[in-house]
């Protein structure tokens, strides 16, 4: 019978069918240090052990300062966390990229750097975003504390299948240094909405896909949770295989399972996805949210909305975009490139990867960052940090007057001390546009790396499409 | 966990759409290192003003709502952020019940794990739900509502539906399929 990959994943995944539900097997168990500190008490207070600390991977990333690493952590609550973790790894014998690790950085960063997310495989963490290593061609999706526990103790997870979803994105984006993956993906999430992909995982297809750099498939899988869906899926090709070849936890036998792999990793023929959606990519131009939820995005030549015209006779949504508008502080009518920014953040884990920081080098080089703009770049991990300093690239920013900071997931949630001040508005290239996300109070338009170099630049967005970027 | 009673409340309307987990605990308050303590925390930035003083416009401040365990909320409640501290901070501040059209899926999850019990209903329910003033009780063992004497049946997955009425431990469920998982494990390349 003809199998979606992600069907193919599942079936190979399943210990036992009870209830309508599956416990499913856990390949690889990332933790990090805000979602897992219940858990580790919870099997301390029942007297349980890791099942399989060899296939637990643990890193601090959430709240560390990304200010210089050999100072004390000033915050006493983010000191005790990461304490907390550093005695739990400890006791549970599970391997730690600690803050002075040079492996340490995003969780959802590290894993695929250091082979430790491989195709084919279930991948797990107490973070939303895990579906970023579906790009990988792995299953991989984010769970609650409670759920860490639970695989913590059985290495198994209990679930009810998810449906399938097949995005199609196809066609030449006619300028893609200026039309990014982050682009297509705030496309799709601006059609099928923040809820289109709640109970399913996606699988993204088509040519635009296949064309894409691994780390540019990691920035459309990373997203897939702010549709609503639980996972994000590309099938692997050679590209996937090469990225992942003499990683440091790669496995011995790799040529033997990428063979295998190379046969059975992909989508049948004639297999049948639950829903389909599809979007030409030629026509998709750089996108900027304007409200507080990333399907409130617009094309940067576009004009903030009427909220009437938002909710298309949906009371509550516009219900919705009304209230984002006066939180955001904007008027309907508004060009988006007229809209001035106080702050730039260029960094998590949807995009502060190498390539990224490359892309947004070249808006940068040989400029200033505007006498109004506080900008600054957190790489994804200090092995990007290492390469991109090798490159250059920390000189081209800093020379610009860009901060150059250490890794972390930092500005994206604002739980260490990188964050907005009430008011302040940034251009972000993170995932999360929610009220308060970067900061109580906080103003938050989501953009790509390109956008927001651009926008560190100029004071206020603007349509990168006309700029030299070759 | 405690075997989950039938419920009877006022309901707290909360009238927002994709109401994020992040609106639900905001970050700041994620660094502790226990699950309990988080109900005063709870949609913090709606609730109070800079400097802590409550905002008299905002729901969960209304005296009238003060012992109501039963949430109304519209589509796509919580979420975002998979945090847990959400359920564990609804949970502390006395909600056992959750109505709403639709939830996020990993929120939807989390409830369970915590006694709490997400309830999805239509449009036209929920829109009857809140416009009542009136007490109403939730009886999970008959899949009932019931609203001012007339009842509404709601659906559920009978796996969460035993696991919150007999309160079950779903690690120990897991654990007794010991054999299975070490016999996967035999098998298995990756």
């Amino acid at each position: 019978m003809s199998k979606t990959l992600f069907e193919k994943i599942w079936d190979s995944h399943i210990v036992v069918d009870e209830d309508g539900r599956s416990l499913l097997y856990v390949d690889r168990h990332l933790i990090h240090e805000v979602t897992s500190p219940q858990a580790f008490d919870g099997l301390r207070l029942n007297a349980r052990k890791v099942r399989r600390p060899d296939l637990t991977f643990a890193t601090m990333d959430h709240n560390v300062p990304t200010s210089d690493r050999s100072l004390p952590i000033l915050d006493q609550t983010s000191s005790v966390q990461i304490k907390a973790l550093e005695r739990n790894c400890k006791e549970f014998g599970i391997t730690l990229f600690d803050i002075h690790s040079p492996n340490q950085g995003i969780v959802h960063v590290i894993g695929p750097e250091l082979g430790i997310t491989l195709p084919g495989t279930t991948i797990v963490c107490g973070d939303s975003h895990t579906s970023t290593h579906g790009a990988f061609g792995s299953l991989a999706f984010g769970i609650g504390t409670s759920d860490v526990e639970h695989v913590l103790a059985t290495q198994c997870i209990m679930m009810e299948k998810p449906k399938t979803f097949e995005i199609k994105i196809q066609g030449k984006r006619k300028n893609p240094h200026a039309v990014t993956a982050k682009d297509i993906i705030m496309s799709i999430i601006r059609k099928i909405g923040t809820a289109g992909g709640t109970g399913t995982v996606i699988e993204y297809r088509g040519d635009t896909i296949s064309e894409l750099t691994m780390e540019q498939r990691m920035t459309i899988c990373n997203m897939s949770i702010e549709a609503g869906a639980r996972a994000g899926l590309i099938a692997p090709d050679e590209k996937t295989y090469q990225y992942l070849k003499g990683r440091k936890y790669t496995p011995n036998n790799y040529d033997e399972l990428v063979n295998d792999w190379r046969d059975n990793l992909k989508t049948d023929s004639g297999a049948k996805f639950d829903k389909s959606f599809t979007l030409s990519a030629e026509n998709i131009a750089p996108q900027v949210s304007w409200g507080t939820n990333p399907a409130m995005t617009d094309d940067v030549t576009g004009s903030i909305p009427f909220p009437d015209e938002y909710g298309k006779g949906n009371p509550e949504e516009v219900k919705g975009a009304t209230k984002a508008l006066q939180y955001m502080d904007l008027k309907p009518g508004t060009p988006i490139v007229n809209i001035v920014i106080d702050r730039v953040f260029i960094g998590s884990c949807t995009n502060a990867r190498l390539g990224d920081l490359i892309e947004a080098s070249k808006v940068v080089q040989g400029k200033k960052v505007s006498s109004k703009v506080r900008a600054m770049v957190v790489p994804g991990s200090q092995l990007v940090k290492k390469n991109a300093e090798e490159m250059g690239l920390d000189k081209i920013f800093k020379d610009a007057g860009f901060e150059w900071r250490e890794s972390g997931c930092s500005m994206c949630l604002g739980m260490n001390p990188d964050i907005l001040a009430a008011g302040e508005r940034c251009a972000s290239t993170s995932n999360r546009n929610f009220e308060g996300r970067q900061g109580s109070g906080g103003r938050t338009h989501l953009v790509s790396p390109v956008m927001a170099a651009a926008a560190a630049i100029n004071g206020h967005f603007v349509d990168v499409r006309e700029l030299d970027l070759n | 966990m405690e075997p989950f009673m039938k419920i009877k409340s006022i309901v707290t309307p909360l009238d927002k759409v994709n109401v994020d987990t992040d609106q639900i605990v905001p970050k700041q308050f994620l660094k502790l290192i226990q699950r309990t303590g988080f109900g005063q925390y709870l949609f913090y930035d709606w609730r109070y003003e800079q400097g802590g003083i409550p905002r008299k416009d905002f729901i969960l401040n209304d005296p009238a709502y003060k012992n109501s365990k039963i949430l109304l909320a519209r589509d796509n409640f919580g979420c975002g952020s998979s945090r847990e501290h959400a359920v564990w901070a609804l949970d502390d501040f006395g909600f056992k019940v959750i109505i709403s059209t639709s939830f996020a899926d990993i929120f939807y999850n989390n409830c369970f794990k915590n006694g709490i019990l997400p309830i999805r209903v239509s449009d036209e329910i929920l829109q009857k739900l809140f416009s009542t003033k009136s007490e109403i009780e939730v009886d999970l063992e008959d899949q009932i509502i019931m609203v001012n004497n007339t009842p509404i049946s709601f659906d559920i997955e009978p796996h969460w539906k035993k696991i919150l009425l007999e309160g079950l431990d779903d690690i120990a469920m897991t654990l007794q399929h010991e054999s299975q998982i070490a016999k996967y494990e035999r098998s298995h390349k990756t």
